[in-house]
C-alpha cells in the first residue's frame, strides 16, 4: 500500500510526450444498478504512448481491473470517450472487437491461465491460432518466442512441470508471439516470489523497449514501480496522481525505511 | 482452433474416458434394444418367410396375423385357381392342437398342413428325412430344435424326440418321418408339419378347415391386379408376403406392448447418454471456462468457440457411437448363433448415429449457453 507522497514528474495523464496508443476520456462504468450500483470507473482520463509502460496502482477494488479490461476492449464502459489505437471499441461489432483484440492486444494474467492440457508451445501459439495461421507455423513461431524467453528447450513440456516464473514466462511468450501493439498485464508478479519477479518484469520491459510496445501493467507489487515509464495512482474510480516510474518507486523505498525504523 | 480443442478435451484422460464410457454405453443400449426390437419384429414373420414361393396368401378379410384361425371354406382353393393371374393355388392348414409325447407330457403344437399332391408349403431345409417321407401316413416333420427342447422326453429320460418316434395329437397317431431347420419365430409352440388332408383328419371337426390359400401369379401377370381379382371374385383378402408379415409385426407390437417397452429401453438409453454427457460436458465446460474466458479475451470469436465446443461433443459422440455400435454388433454376432432375436439393419445403427449426435448437440448447447455468456473480462478477477 502505497502511503508516502509522489515526487511530482510530469503529474497528468497524458503519455508522456509520445503519441498516443490509448487515449480515454471521462471514462464511467458502474456495475450494476439501483442501490447495489457500484460506481468502479467515475471519470477516468487516462493515455498510454506507443512504447510506454504504465503501471496502474491502487488498493483493492479502486477500479484499476475495470480500466484496463475497458481498455483491453473486453469490458464495455457505460460513458466517456476511448480510443484505441485510433478505434473506438463502441463503434465495433461483438467479433471485429475480438478480431481486434486478437491482433492488437497481448494479454498476461494473473494466474497465467495457462491450458493445462497443452504443450506450452501450443499454449504460446494460441494467439496465431486464433488469428487463423496454421499449426505448424504458429507452433514455429512459439517456439522461437519461447528460446527468446529462456524456454527453448522444454517446449513439449506441460504447464504443471514448470515452476511459476517459467509458467509466466510462458505466458508473456504467448503475449508476444502476435506482435500486437499493447500488452495488457494483470499483477504479472503477485504469483511471483521477488527475484522471480523482477526477471519477469526485465523481460517483458526489454521486449517492450525493443518492439515499442506499450504496457499497462496493474500491480500491488510496490518492488516493480522502477520498471515503469509512468505510474498511475487510483483510487475509488479515479486516476488521483500520476507520476514517474522512478520518482515512485524511490518515495516506495523511503516508505519501507521509515516504516522499518 | 479444432485441433486445439480437441486436445484440449483428450488432455484430462479420466474426464475423457468416463465421457466416453457413459456416451458409448448409451449407444450400446440405443443400438442392441432397437436391434433386438427389429429383431423381434422380424421374428414375428418367420413362418411366412418359410415359404419364399409363394406370391399370396389368400385368407379370411377379419385375419389380424399369421396364428390367426379364421378358416375358409373348402371351396376357396378351387375357387381361386380359376381366377385369371392365378398360376396355381393350393390349400394350407394351420392351428393350434393338443399333442401328447410318448412320455406322456401333454402340450400344445401348431399344425401346418400342406397340399397332399404338390407339398408346397412344406419346409425348405430338412435336416433329416425328405419331405416326400409325409406321404408315408402318418408321418410329420418336426423341427430338430423343437425335438431336443420342447418336444424332449423328459419324463422317461428319453431324450431327445428323433424320426420314427411317434405321438399322439389330438388322439390320432403320428410317426416321425423327418426333421427340419426352422427360420427362427416370435412364437413359441412347436411348429409340426404333415399333410393337409392328415392335418384336417387330426383336427376336431369344423365346418370351415382352410387356414389359408397359398397362390403363385403366373409369370408376366401384375401382382396388384391379380390381389384385386381375388378380393372382388371371393371376397377374401389376398396378401403379399411383406404384407401379411407387416400386419403380423403389427399387430404384435400393438397387442403385446413389445413396441412400449423396447421404445422406452431405447428411451432410456437416450436419456442416460444425455445426462451422463450433458452433466460430464458441462462439468468439463465449466472447469475449462477460464481458459475459454482466457480464448475470448486473446480474440477468440463466437464462431471460433462454437466451432470448437460442437467439434469437442462430436468427436466424443462419433467415437462413443462407434465403440457402442460395435459392441452392440458383437454382442449380436453372439445372440445370432442362439433362437434370440437381433437384427442389426442399416436404419439402426443411421438412428443410433442420428441419436448420439442429438444427445451431443443438446450437451453442447448446453455447454455453449455457458461459454458464449462467459464475459472475457473474468479473466482479470480469478
Amino acid at each position: 500500500m502505497i502511503t508516502a507522497p509522489v515526487i511530482s514528474a510530469t503529474l497528468d495523464s497524458s503519455s508522456g510526450g509520445r503519441a498516443p496508443v490509448v487515449r480515454c476520456r471521462a471514462v464511467v462504468k458502474t456495475y450494476g444498478s439501483g442501490n447495489s450500483a457500484v460506481r468502479a470507473l467515475r471519470g477516468v482520463d487516462i493515455d498510454v504512448g506507443a512504447g510506454e509502460l504504465l503501471m496502474l496502482v491502487g488498493p483493492s477494488g479502486c477500479g484499476k481491473t475495470t480500466l484496463i479490461s475497458v481498455v483491453a476492449g473486453v469490458l464495455d464502459r457505460d460513458a466517456g470517450e476511448c480510443s484505441v489505437l485510433g478505434e473506438d471499441y463502441a463503434k465495433m461489432s461483438s467479433s471485429a472487437r475480438a478480431r481486434f483484440r486478437g491482433r492488437n492486444i497481448g494479454f498476461v494474467f494473473q494466474q497465467f491461465n495457462l491450458i493445462p492440457t497443452l504443450s506450452i508451445a501450443e499454449n504460446a501459439a494460441v494467439p496465431l491460432l486464433i488469428n487463423g495461421m496454421s499449426r505448424k507455423a504458429a507452433l514455429a513461431q512459439a517456439t522461437e518466442l519461447l528460446a527468446q524467453v529462456g524456454l527453448g528447450d522444454r517446449t513439449k513440456d506441460y504447464p504443471t512441470r514448470l515452476s511459476g516464473g517459467q509458467q509466466q514466462r510462458v505466458a508473456i511468450a504467448r503475449a508476444l508471439v502476435h506482435r500486437p501493439r499493447i500488452i495488457v498485464c494483470d499483477e504479472p508478479t503477485s504469483a511471483l516470489d521477488h527475484v522471480t519477479g523482477q526477471k519477469v518484469m526485465e523481460l517483458l520491459r526489454s521486449v517492450a523497449a525493443g518492439n515499442d510496445l506499450s504496457l499497462l501493467v496493474v500491480t500491488h507489487d510496490q518492488r516493480i514501480f522502477e520498471f515503469a515509464d509512468r505510474i498511475a495512482e487510483m483510487d475509488d474510480g479515479r486516476i488521483n496522481r500520476v507520476s514517474t516510474g522512478e520518482g515512485h518507486a524511490q518515495a516506495a523505498i523511503r516508505h519501507d525505511e521509515d516504516a522499518s525504523k | 482452433m479444432i485441433r486445439l480443442a480437441l486436445r484440449m478435451l483428450t488432455g484430462d484422460r479420466l474426464k475423457y474416458f468416463g465421457l466416453l464410457a457413459g456416451m458409448a454405453f448409451a449407444a450400446m443400449m440405443i443400438a442392441q434394444q432397437a436391434s433386438i426390437f427389429f429383431g423381434l419384429k422380424a421374428q414375428t414373420g418367420g413362418f411366412i418367410r418359410e415359404m419364399p414361393s409363394v406370391d399370396l396368401w389368400v385368407m379370411d378379410e377379419q385375419v389380424r396375423f399369421s396364428e390367426d384361425d379364421k378358416p375358409l371354406p373348402d371351396t376357396a382353393a378351387q375357387r381361386i385357381k380359376g381366377i385369371d393371374g392365378v398360376d396355381w393355388a393350393v390349400p394350407l392348414y394351420k392351428a393350434w392342437q393338443r399333442a401328447r409325447l410318448a412320455d406322456g407330457t401333454r402340450l400344445q403344437v401348431v399344425i401346418v398342413g400342406v397340399d397332399d399332391a404338390t407339398l408346397v408349403g412344406a419346409p425348405a431345409q430338412m435336416v433329416e428325412g425328405s419331405t416326400l417321407d409325409l406321404r408315408r401316413d402318418p408321418g410329420v416333420i418336426i423341427d430338430v430344435r423343437d425335438a431336443a427342447t420342447k418336444l424332449r422326453l423328459e419324463r422317461s429320460n428319453g431324450g431327445p424326440l428323433k424320426v420314427g418316434h411317434s405321438l399322439n395329437i389330438n388322439d390320432s397317431d403320428a410317426r416321425i418321418v423327418g426333421t427340419y431347420s426352422a427360420t427362427a419365430s416370435f412364437f413359441w409352440d412347436p411348429v409340426i408339419y404333415t399333410t393337409y388332408s392328415r392335418a384336417v383328419r387330426m383336427a376336431p371337426a369344423q365346418r370351415q378347415m382352410m387356414s389359408f390359400v397359398l397362390v403363385k401369379v403366373r409369370p408376366g401377370a401384375d401382382i396388384k391386379a391379380v390381389q384385386k381379382r381375388i378380393t372382388d371374385t371371393t371376397g377374401y383378402t389376398a396378401r403379399t408376403g411383406p404384407e401379411f408379415e407387416s400386419i403380423t409385426a403389427a399387430y404384435i407390437l400393438k397387442s403385446t406392448g413389445i413396441l412400449v417397452n423396447f421404445g422406452m429401453a431405447v428411451g432410456l438409453g437416450f436419456i442416460i447418454g444425455l445426462l451422463v454427457t450433458g452433466q460430464t460436458f458441462f462439468n468439463f465446460t465449466l472447469d475449462n471456462s477460464r481458459y475459454f474466458a482466457a480464448l475470448k479475451a486473446m480474440g477468440a470469436t463466437a464462431t471460433t468457440l462454437i466451432a470448437m465446443v460442437v467439434s469437442q461433443v462430436m468427436a466424443v459422440s462419433l467415437l462413443s457411437f462407434g465403440i457402442g455400435v460395435g459392441v452392440a454388433a458383437l454382442v449380436g454376432t453372439f445372440i445370432a448363433k442362439t433362437d434370440l432375436a437381433f437384427l442389426m439393419p442399416w436404419y439402426v445403427v443411421v438412428f443410433t448415429l442420428v441419436s448420439m449426435l442429438l444427445v451431443g448437440l443438446a450437451s453442447a448447447i448446453l455447454s455453449l449457453i455457458k461459454v458464449l455468456r462467459l464475459e472475457p473480462g473474468v479473466v482479470f478477477r480469478t
